[in-house]
């Protein structure tokens, strides 16, 4: 193990899986000549060359076409967004053509594509370019969607999503870039399946269940649970938002019988109320309390540095529902 | 694998001519609420499809719009797996998941099928893209109507083709209206064919009722797109005889404009060249377009005693494995 950032970590996953299979091809703004606007594809056409590294010109609903179409002819394409935000331009191709092929051709086109960038808000970015998109595309059969919080997770799934046969989406965090964690050694191949969440953090009292840039939050008013208010926090990491880790989450709430969920995305139907309503189905009877939700408020994202904090999840508003569910 | 210009037009007028019976069954079948959802027919426009594969390979790649029967007919889809598709039984080339808008078939390169407006413009683009990155020297022939060319995704596609010079043909079926749009309410330029100068993009009109004419222009620019990768525009002058879709009676054009194109018929006007060049006596004609109606007939028949999808089938193509998400 060393640590590594999580930009190295998705980094030595596109170039593994380029080494890997020649199918495989990377495309997208400013992902060649510029190395990747945040750098993700830093040294990528050096090493690749200007066939597999491919620069487009600002259209991502053409590119985002580009790419399915080359899947569908046995390519496996890395379509990077430059942020998710952007990912609204190309719409119908991620929610119209990508994930019906399948079906509507009766099983004859499977599309494994790999959608990747940067999700949910940054700082001061304003309302263009804050969107958190999984709840969106979550509500579409057919697609598939990670969130990595940290290196190790990065790295482990995205090559999984590069190998998937359908599309992936793999929704990375912009804020957490920078941020470092241990990872396997680069000769040990390290895949992580999607459809697996992780307790991030081991407790008794409570499960805060989190996924992207949520979990270093979580993690963090965890300590501060623990440490002012001898509360012990669970912290359960879903990685992967769909397929869902139902099994995950029934067994840490059956341990700790509250459960708060702090998303970064926003309330209206968002990835909370799914989770929580799969939970009160399968335990009713094993819930101590109501569960809670922590997400965005529900306005788009104001520029004004005050009002983003106010409007985005935090520690203190994680805490406070902690505290409700367990009536400390 | 028969150079294009060697292959039969005995053979391709009979395909022009089971794909216009294939359509009158299915418009009888639509009447007959055996056939649900939209049904786009494709007569009057047969000399487009069937010329543009007389000038390629099997092995190209074809995609098109929503008005795709023809397509996959002239692909080499038996016309059972498309009255069956139609019927949305188990057994047809879309397994009755697609219905009429979403033809596949896999087998003969024929990629749909789609049916957002241009929004298989930019798919064409990636499998040109394949091509390409795999140095093969297929041509992708992608297929939409007059109304595609106002999308974004037609002007994205274009300029890609365009910038990473990709062996596709764009070929504009222009039928003069767009549903009940006519192209002078909808689009700015009198000329279709000028959208792609805007991109740097070789343009061709071509009388798309003249199937030797959609044939040996295609032909010659697939053989300099084989020789040195780039794209192509087509305009390609059609006119449909029908509605937009069976619930369309087209009220918005005249009986004197139906009438002009109907007198110069595709299927009449190869005839009569072949028959002038003795290459087609009028019973082997009346021997076809029977066999032609027969083919169609049948179709009908198998479609009807096909089954449908099965029920407990219904979550294994939304994903490879089925797994649950």
């Amino acid at each position: 193990m060393r640590e590594i950032t999580y930009r190295q970590a998705l980094n030595e996953a596109l170039a593994e899986e380029l080494e890997r299979d020649a199918n495989v091809f990377l495309m997208g703004e400013e992902v060649a000549q510029y190395n990747g606007a945040y750098k993700v594809s830093q040294g990528l056409l050096d090493r690749f060359g200007p066939t597999r590294i491919v620069d487009t010109p600002i259209s991502e609903n053409g590119f985002a076409g580009l790419g399915i179409g080359a899947a569908m002819v046995g390519l496996r394409p890395i379509i990077e967004f430059m942020t998710f935000s952007f990912s609204l331009v190309a719409f119908d191709q991620v929610v119209n053509n990508a994930p019906n092929m399948l079906t509507m051709s009766g099983g004859q086109f499977n599309i494994p594509i790999t959608f990747r960038g940067p999700n949910g808000p940054a700082h001061q970015l304003g309302a263009t370019h804050s969107h958190a998109t999984e709840c969106l595309y979550a509500n579409v059969p057919g697609l598939k969607i990670c969130t990595p919080a940290t290196p190790r997770d990065a790295k482990g799934l995205l090559k999984t999503a590069i190998r998937d046969n359908d599309p992936v989406l793999v929704l990375e965090v912009e804020l957490l870039y920078s941020s470092k964690g241990m990872v396997e050694d680069e000769d040990v191949e390290l895949l992580i399946p999607l459809g697996e969440a992780e307790v991030k953090r081991e407790g008794s009292d409570v499960t805060i269940i989190c996924y992207a840039q949520t979990v270093p939050l979580a993690l963090a008013a965890a300590e501060t649970l623990e440490n002012e208010e001898e509360i012990s926090a669970e912290v359960l990491d879903l990685r992967s938002i769909k397929p869902l880790d139902m099994e995950a989450i029934l067994n840490s709430v059956s341990k700790t019988h509250r459960v708060v969920i702090v998303e970064q995305d926003r309330p209206f139907c968002g990835v909370g109320a799914e989770v929580t309503y799969r939970i009160q189905k399968e335990m009713f009877d094993g819930l101590d309390a109501p569960i809670l939700r922590v997400a965005q408020e529900d306005v788009p994202m104001p520029y004004n540095e005050r009002l983003e904090i106010a409007v985005l999840p935090s520690a203190e508003k994680l805490i406070a529902a902690v505290k409700k569910v367990c009536y400390a | 694998m028969q150079p294009p210009e060697q292959r039969d037009e005995v053979e391709m007028l009979s395909l022009m001519l089971l794909i216009r019976r294939f359509e009158e069954r299915a418009s009888q079948q639509y009447q007959a609420q055996k056939i649900g959802g939209f049904c786009h027919l494709y007569i009057g426009q047969e000399a487009v499809v069937v010329g543009a594969v007389a000038a390629t390979r099997p092995d190209d790649y074809l995609i098109t719009a929503y008005r795709d029967h023809a397509h996959a007919l002239a692909r080499g889809t038996s016309a059972d797996a498309c009255m069956a598709e139609l019927f949305g039984k188990a057994t047809g080339c879309s397994r009755g998941l697609g219905g009429s808008m979403h033809y596949f078939d896999r087998e003969h390169h024929m990629y749909g099928g789609h049916a957002i407006v241009a929004a298989h413009v930019p798919l064409a683009t990636g499998m040109a893209f394949a091509s390409k990155y795999r140095n093969e020297d297929r041509v992708t022939l992608c297929f939409f109507g007059d109304g595609a060319i106002n999308q974004g995704s037609f002007h994205e596609a274009l300029n890609l083709a365009a910038l990473y010079k990709l062996p596709v043909i764009f070929i504009c079926e222009n039928n003069l209206f767009a549903m009940g749009t006519s192209v002078e309410r909808s689009t700015s330029l009198k000329e279709i064919v000028d959208r792609a100068e805007g991109y740097d993009i070789p343009g061709f009109v071509v009388d798309g009722m003249n199937f030797r004419e959609v044939r040996d222009k295609l032909a010659e620019v697939i053989a300099s797109i084989r020789q040195d990768s780039h794209p192509a525009f087509f305009e390609i002058r059609t006119y449909r005889y029908r509605g937009h879709s069976m619930s369309d009676p087209a009220s918005y054009r005249t009986k004197e404009q139906l009438e002009k194109y109907r007198m110069d018929d595709p299927i009449t006007r190869l005839r009569a060249q072949l028959t002038r060049e003795e290459k087609l006596t009028n019973e082997q004609f009346d021997q076809m377009d029977q066999a032609a109606k027969a083919t169609a007939l049948a179709s009908v028949k198998f479609a009807e005693e096909s089954e449908e999808p099965p029920l407990e089938k219904l979550y294994d193509y939304t994903y490879v494995n089925g797994e649950p998400a």
